[in-house]
């Protein structure tokens, strides 16, 4: 094997090295709790691969990263963090679900499609106020998102606590903060029989939607080039600020799409614990993990999304079997970002050092043509 | 009516010390070009570790430097992964969060187990200042880490503005290849405003857990952290404008709990929202004039790049 | 010869008997939860907890065994572990939180033997034609009425604070029944609700006591895991507290009055004992001061521990 190709498989091989190191970190924790960290691994395989049911769940977890994901693919590739994620996902859950309840007689593949629409639409507006305030007002989107996502869970606490309130909850006099279920007329479909659905499907057309935005028409290429070189982009003559803001409410689209999928795919209804996490898993967060796992492109941010879905599946299920506090899988989930994302520095510098010793060779190969000639 | 204005102003500073010192901990860190999304986890570990030593110890000053000790070691990982690795620092600060949270959950649910309060940090009251009517009993009567809440202001500013180190640290924010080529150690810099970050964010956990609830539970700081980040852009990388920020999302905090309390009909949700709408709005009112944030922030310094 | 092979044959035929029916009843109850906050919140989930440990040391732990999940809160990950803890064969899976309903309705059907449970609620989904459900609620209200009253008789400024977490579920049950104690003492009391929106945020719940205090409340009370912080600034204060979900006393013992304690276990022994008998679900069960679900803890020492020291020490002089 020529070196260069084994300097480029141990490149791409650096991330695997850190995760495996993240997670050696995690069996000197598991032992500590005095668990057999062997038992422990294997029950997080087991969940994450181990039955049909273990590999639909860890789709099922990922669904929402994989949209989570594209969207800061698009945000991040013009240069702005949206953390505004759990905000944008139940501003899209939130809508699609009004949508839902207020036109129950309408045909359920009309109103599936309608209330998906309203929850893209709804996550751009939820972004698009965070891009319009940066673009008129200079207010800066980590905070306006920081603080769009509060206002979005106090918003859906109010709704749940009564306007949108389960009749039959009021009736019974429990007063659980949820919506009436959904009519089966709007269930996603099933791709097996487990809780697998079609919102993956949607997703990967969506990852490759984002492809071809990115990569073939002139916006995306503009987006793109602001990401790389503000300065030149506005030499350039291009409306930066548009482009930006543009850039914010796409991502907050797919956000928002990916809420409403969470609720016809998985849910079937609205409901709330006080804070937006039980119905996000933190995936406004997770999914920004997931969209740097895939180098920022949205078709590397499929596998990237399963993968962190595998982990965290599986996490729950060590979690069970060996009855560690759960703590335990949230520090070990955080010890893998932390160390892959450390990681990226060594494999960045290894490929640059493999594109320079190239740029070398080709420039002695061709000092060695023109001599020979 | 003066009881009122009192009890909420009291209020709103117990609520703005943990925000203090974590905003300006990034503050600095950010004006040197490091943005840290983690504080939140830091604030934790620091909470917990502060909490524990009290618990075992009852020496709160034994406390206050096991948090200050360990947002250091935070900082520390954190400026390794920033500045050494130069990871993509939004993406590290989550991770840092997300670690954070579960090791400082993990230790309680191990080493503590059940909840249970301790004796923190009993109110002060400052000699002779303590007496003005109103003011006095609003600002002179607080405890000691609100009071170093406060001090840090114009500390901070002061070093910032005034000294050698501080301009090296704005410098190395704005134009890292100038400064570099005057001799000013990029790495050197980052490395101490990110440790000092991860001390202050230490400190406004030991702040919650020893001081103003006297407790520990999982997550206990709920958020705060990014709160706090969040106010770092509303003061415009200054310490005295983050204190306007941090003072106003607590007074108007201060006085949705009072409108609650008070039984005024409004829904609980919408009072409960207050804060954050109206960090917004008076953001967007005062920046007519254009705010840059350091030019190197979020950017990694390699020479000759 | 051949009557002490007829003997032996009937005594190991008995034994076999036996053994088998000791076999029946010796058969471990496996009992798996999940749990939407730590073991540790003194709410709660602690209340559960507490409970299913008491069974076990009721029925020993060779016949009874259970294992949970906490801070099960992500509403998609409980929904996993249940299906999973039904498939690994767990006898009684409890899914102790409002929110995990509809999992329960998609999984219930697809392990008719296994039996779940769930609450805080009343619908055991039996209108949909599922048998392996039960449902349990505690009607908390009836332990706020009996503090509110306590609490009443308590008070010298006839001013409440009541901190609680979202206008729903036991919680919304506990302040409507403390306020009716309150008011059915004292009909001009002034009880002042506010609500703080999550179940963890102990720093807003710490200065809604204070604001509580500064409109004049010497009472307080409130339900949820961050009511810690509110606790400690009675306790600073000087202000009397009343508790819900568990017993609160350890935190503050000079200020914490009185406790309605959720006892889990008066639900879980009859819905064991169905179980067993084949029954798998339908029936709902509550928590009350009749059966005992309810118990209110009254701490003596909050209550008139300091008249007692002030005997002993000598500070009061009865007079005869």
């Amino acid at each position: 094997m020529k070196y260069r190709d084994i300097r480029e498989i141990s490149m791409n091989l650096i991330p695997v090295a850190a995760f495996l190191l993240a997670l050696l970190i995690g069996t000197i924790m598991i032992a500590f709790l005095g668990v057999n960290p062997l038992v422990a691994y294997q029950a997080l395989l087991k969940g994450a691969f181990g039955s049909t049911n273990a590999i639909a769940d860890t789709v099922v977890k990922a669904t929402p990263l994989l949209f989570v994901g594209l969207g800061i693919c698009i945000a991040f590739r013009a240069g702005v963090l949206n953390i505004g994620g759990e905000g944008q996902l139940v501003a899209g859950a939130l809508s699609a679900t009004i949508v839902c309840l207020t036109f129950p007689n309408l045909p359920g593949w009309m109103l599936i499609i309608i209330a998906l629409l309203v929850g893209l639409l709804s996550g751009a507006i939820w972004a698009g106020v965070a891009g319009f305030l940066k673009a008129y007002f200079n207010v800066n989107e980590i905070l306006s998102t920081i603080m769009l996502n509060y206002i979005a869970a106090y918003g859906m606490n109010y709704l749940l606590s009564g306007p949108i309130m389960d009749p039959l909850q009021i009736e019974l006099g429990s007063f659980i903060p949820q919506t009436a279920r959904l009519a089966h007329a709007v269930d996603l479909p099933r791709l097996i029989p487990t809780r697998l659905h079609f919102g993956i499907v949607i997703a990967v057309v969506f990852a490759i939607l984002v492809y071809i935005f990115l990569w073939r028409t002139t916006i995306g290429f503009r987006i793109r080039m602001i990401g790389q070189n503000i300065q030149a982009s506005r030499a350039s003559g291009i409306n930066v600020q548009k482009y930006i803001v543009l850039a914010f409410i796409l991502s907050g689209a797919l956000v928002g799409l990916g809420g409403a999928i969470e609720v016809l795919g998985i849910h079937h209804r609205l409901f709330t614990d006080g804070s937006v996490s039980g119905f996000t898993g933190s995936a406004g967060f997770n999914g920004i993990v997931a969209a740097l796992f895939g180098q920022l492109h949205p078709i590397g941010t499929i596998p990237a999304s399963l993968l962190l879905g595998a982990l965290l599946t599986g996490a729950n299920k060590m979690q069970r079997v060996v009855q560690v506090p759960s703590a335990l899988i949230g520090a070990l989930n955080g010890l893998i970002v932390i160390f892959v994302v450390g990681s990226e520095y060594l494999r960045r510098s290894q490929a640059r050092r493999m594109e320079r010793t190239a740029d070398t060779k080709n420039n002695s190969i061709n000092k060695d043509k023109r001599e020979n000639k | 009516m003066e009881a009122i204005i009192i009890g909420i102003a009291k209020s709103a500073i117990r609520l703005a010390t943990p925000y203090l010192y974590a905003s300006i901990g990034e503050t600095i860190g950010q004006l040197s070009g490091v943005l840290n999304l983690g504080v939140d986890g830091v604030m934790l570990m620091g909470a917990f570790s502060a909490f524990y030593t009290v618990l075992r110890t009852g020496n709160l000053w034994l406390g206050l430097l096991a948090a200050i000790v360990v947002g250091a070691i935070f900082g520390l990982l954190i400026a390794f992964i920033n500045v050494t690795l130069k990871a993509e620092q939004g993406i590290s600060g989550i991770g840092v969060y997300i670690f954070g949270l579960g090791l400082s959950s993990l230790l309680f649910s191990t080493m503590v187990g059940t909840v249970q309060t301790v004796s923190g940090f009993p109110p002060l009251s400052i000699p002779l200042l303590s007496n003005i009517p109103v003011v006095g009993e609003i600002f002179f009567q607080q405890n000691i880490l609100v009071y170093g809440a406060f001090a840090l202001v114009p500390i901070s500013w002061f070093m910032l503005t005034k000294t050698p180190l501080g301009l090296s640290i704005r410098a190395v924010g704005q134009h890292p290849e100038a400064a570099d080529s005057l001799g000013v150690n990029i790495l050197r810099i980052r490395y101490f405003t990110v440790v000092l970050g991860g001390i202050l964010s230490g400190i406004a956990g030991a702040s919650l857990s020893i001081a103003l609830l006297n407790v520990f539970q999982q997550n206990l700081t709920n958020g705060m952290g990014f709160i706090a980040v969040a106010l770092v852009y509303f003061g415009a990388w200054r310490p005295k404008t983050v204190l306007i920020g941090a003072l106003l999302f607590s007074t108007v905090n201060a006085i949705q709990i009072w409108i609650q309390v008070k039984g005024i009909n409004i829904p609980s949700d919408f009072t409960l929202m207050l804060p954050y709408i109206v960090t917004i709005v008076v953001l967007a009112a005062m920046a007519k004039r254009r705010i840059h944030p350091p030019a190197a922030l979020n950017k990694p310094f390699e020479r000759g790049e | 010869m051949k009557c002490k092979k007829n003997i032996t044959i009937i005594i190991m035929i008995s034994i076999l008997i036996l053994s088998l029916g000791f076999g029946a009843n010796a058969k471990t109850f496996r009992v798996a939860v999940i749990m939407p906050s730590a073991i540790s919140d003194l709410a709660f989930s602690q209340s559960m907890y507490d409970s299913l440990l008491t069974i076990q040391k009721e029925m020993g732990k060779e016949n009874f065994e259970f294992v949970y999940s906490e801070n099960m809160f992500v509403v998609a990950d409980a929904a996993a572990a249940i299906r999973d803890y039904a498939s690994e064969g767990y006898d009684l899976v409890i899914a102790h939180g409002s929110q995990y309903g509809s999992s329960l309705v998609d999984i219930a059907p697809d392990f008719p033997n296994t039996s779940f449970t769930w609450g805080t609620s009343v619908n055991t989904f039996s209108d949909q034609g599922i048998t392996n459900i039960f449902a349990y609620e505690a009607r908390s209200e009836e332990g706020g009425y009996v503090c509110g009253v306590l609490a009443a008789k308590l008070s010298e400024s006839n001013v409440y604070g009541v901190i609680g977490p979202i206008e729903t579920g036991d919680a919304k049950l506990y302040v409507d029944g403390f306020k009716a104690g309150v008011l059915a003492t004292k009909p001009d009391a002034q009880v002042n609700v506010n609500w703080t929106g999550s179940f963890s945020d102990v720093a807003l719940a710490s200065e809604a006591a204070q604001t509580h205090i500064n409109v004049g409340a010497d009472v307080l009370t409130g339900t949820a895991q961050m009511v810690v912080g509110a606790i400690g600034v009675a306790r600073q204060r000087g202000v009397l507290w009343f508790g819900t979900q568990a017993d609160q006393t350890s935190i503050a013992p000079e200020v914490v009055v009185a406790n309605q304690v959720y006892d889990w276990t008066v639900v879980l022994r009859p819905m064991i004992q169905l179980i067993r008998e084949g029954t798998m679900g339908g029936t709902t069960y509550a928590l009350t001061l009749a059966n005992e679900g309810l118990k209110i803890v009254v701490n003596q020492e909050a209550l008139v521990g300091k008249t007692i020291q002030d005997i002993i020490e000598g500070k009061i002089d009865i007079e005869l």
